[in-house]
């Protein structure tokens, strides 16, 4: 009995635990790492919907080679960059600009926040459809405001800058005050005092910003970097709805489909599903890569400091 | 002393500038509400109106009709209520063990949580589509966008973070000295203390599964849609009728903005302690 007793306590300790993450791992294991590994074998396949029997005709790596040589990927990858800088640079410079004014002691403190925050809780399906109106060629919102200044309207989905500006437009309206709170709590763990004694100092408000906010934001500026990187690379929904034709291509010239949006059209439109098994590990390649290189570039900044 | 608190007085330029960042937040919405209050005549010339008109409940009517609105609500409420329950459940339990119990191991299963934040959610979604329609037989049907969403990377990794800062270990100690099981503290000692936590979690979980797209868009028809699908559908084709999209995405908003009304202290909240602790 006292054997038994110590025996449950033991397990109590060393073994329970592990029966406390179990249902967080046992669901990953089936519907996150198996996917991911069946992922790598589909994409060494011509597996098709359309041709009986062709999940098991193996091709080896050629949908990789052939992904290579495919000047629609190279463009689907120049549009994910392309996009990615548009949307992402600014977003994060305006985030923090809105942060530090969130950091005066403001009176409605609470409405002004919750005022940046309402893109954020506003599906990214609602955001494109309201900003299709608005980036409409004709009898949109966005063309009638800029008609003074321009001879034709602009057809935003028709050029390649004009619509990379328009789904721009749309992920940064979308997360800009999530980021800007995210500054915003990273600014408030920064000790008064720092400012204080570099105004007796005499530093100017926007050295104090330089010298003192922007050194202690920095590991949530590379959060935040990594992150929306991230997110870039995933872009979907945006140019997937922005195309009102609805075939994928993102636009008639794909000048704003992105390696999702392919990925996409290869999979569901075209039922390549070898194919598509490629592009996702590929890009799954180049997420880890830029990931890798994010981390790399803070640490040398951070160490030349 | 020296000048007093400088960098926290702000000027009238502060709150101008404040001001009209939440007109450009909040815009688009009022733009949305204005749209689908007037009829496509109305739309379709120039100057565009600017304020609402008397169409909006005509137009909302229509698009809930023609999209299917009524079904897709009841199943997006069933979608996220079910996902955000059993990611609370599971993110509790595991950040409970990360944050508090010594087990070998723990190190790395933690850091393999973080890494797979990291993993594309595109990475998989071929694979779960057999999975869900061939193997599980599941096409068109909600647990198909439901199971694959019952557990959170992001859910351990917040409600560690949150227990390893708001449960102080004492507690753990004491009850063990009382001679409780680590189930029974989990009851009753832990579970209390993480309820901000989790209802936090619960929160973005439910925002962010509501307003999925991607998944369910693959696995859902038009017969069967959530809010997300059903805007989506509502929006294709040559010829848009802008009025009755913009009438779908004011039904799909409407819900999370008096969520967001109710609940933006803890929203906001959450985003910010998460932000911290990360």
């Amino acid at each position: 009995m006292e054997k038994l007793r110590s025996r449950l306590y033991r397990f109590d300790l060393k073994g329970s635990p592990y029966l406390y993450v179990l249902p967080f791992f046992g669901l990953f294991a089936v519907f996150g790492l198996f996917p991911m590994a069946y992922t790598a074998f589909i994409s060494t396949t011509a597996w098709s919907p359309r041709r009986a029997g062709s999940e098991d005709e193996s091709v080896g790596l050629e949908n990789y080679q052939n992904l290579f040589g495919d000047e629609n990927f190279h463009n689907a990858l120049i549009n994910t960059f392309g996009i990615g800088l548009v949307s992402t640079v600014p977003q994060l410079l305006l985030a923090l600009g809105i942060a530090h004014l969130l950091n005066y002691r403001l009176r409605g403190r609470l409405l002004l926040r919750m005022g940046v925050l309402v893109p954020y809780i506003t599906s990214v399906a609602a955001v494109a459809l309201i900003f299709n109106q608005i980036f409409a060629r004709d009898f949109g919102l966005l063309n009638w405001f800029l008609a003074p200044f321009t001879e034709n309207p602009i057809d935003w989905r028709a050029e390649k800058w004009a619509s990379w500006l328009a789904v721009s437009a749309m992920v940064t309206w979308h997360w800009t005050g999530y980021n800007a709170l995210i500054y915003l709590a990273a600014m408030q763990t920064i000790p008064y005092e720092r400012y204080e004694s570099a105004s007796i100092d005499g530093a100017s408000r926007w050295q104090q910003f330089r010298y003192i906010t922007i050194p202690a934001l920095r590991p949530t500026i590379i959060f935040t970097v990594v992150v929306s990187t991230i997110g870039a690379l995933q872009l979907f929904a945006e140019p997937f709805l922005f195309d009102t034709t609805r075939n994928n291509n993102g636009g008639s010239d794909r000048q704003f489909q992105t390696v999702v949006l392919y990925l996409y059209q290869q999979f569901w439109t075209n039922g390549r599903y070898g194919y598509a098994a490629a592009i996702a590990w590929t890009l799954f390649g180049v997420t880890v890569v830029i990931a890798l290189v994010n981390f790399l570039l803070a640490r040398r900044i951070r160490s030349e400091d | 002393m020296a000048t007093r608190r400088a960098p926290d007085q702000p000027r009238w330029g502060t709150y101008a500038i404040l001001f009209g960042i939440v007109v450009v937040s909040i815009f688009p919405l009022y733009w949305s509400i204005v749209v689908s209050s007037r009829d496509q005549s109305a739309v379709g010339h120039y100057p565009p109106p600017l304020v609402p008109g008397g169409n909006l409940f005509d137009n909302l009517a229509a698009a809930f009709d023609q999209g299917n609105f009524g079904l897709a609500l009841t199943n997006s409420v069933i979608v996220a209520g079910t996902i955000t329950a059993s990611v609370v459940f599971t993110s509790t339990l595991a950040g409970f063990a990360f944050a508090k119990l010594t087990f070998r191991g723990s190190g790395a299963l933690f850091t393999s949580v973080v890494a797979t934040m990291l993993v594309p959610t595109q990475l998989a979604i071929i694979p779960l589509y057999i999975m869900v329609t061939q193997w599980f037989g599941w096409a068109n049907d909600l647990r198909g966008v439901i199971v694959p969403a019952l557990m959170s990377a992001f859910g351990v990794f917040f409600m560690r973070q949150y227990l390893t800062s708001a449960m102080p270990t004492e507690l753990l100690e004491a009850g063990r000295v009382d001679g409780a099981t680590t189930l029974r503290i989990y009851w009753s000692v832990v579970l209390p203390i993480a309820r901000p936590g989790a209802a936090v979690l619960g929160l973005l979980t439910f925002i962010t599964y509501w307003n999925d797209l991607f998944w369910p868009l693959i696995l859902l028809n038009t017969q069967n849609p959530t809010v997300q699908v059903a805007i989506a559908n509502t929006a294709s084709g040559i010829e848009v009728d802008y009025s009755l999209v913009l009438a779908g995405t004011v039904i799909a908003t409407f819900p999370m903005l008096i969520v967001f009304l109710l609940l933006g202290r803890q929203i906001i909240g959450g985003i910010m302690q998460g932000a911290v602790k990360g």
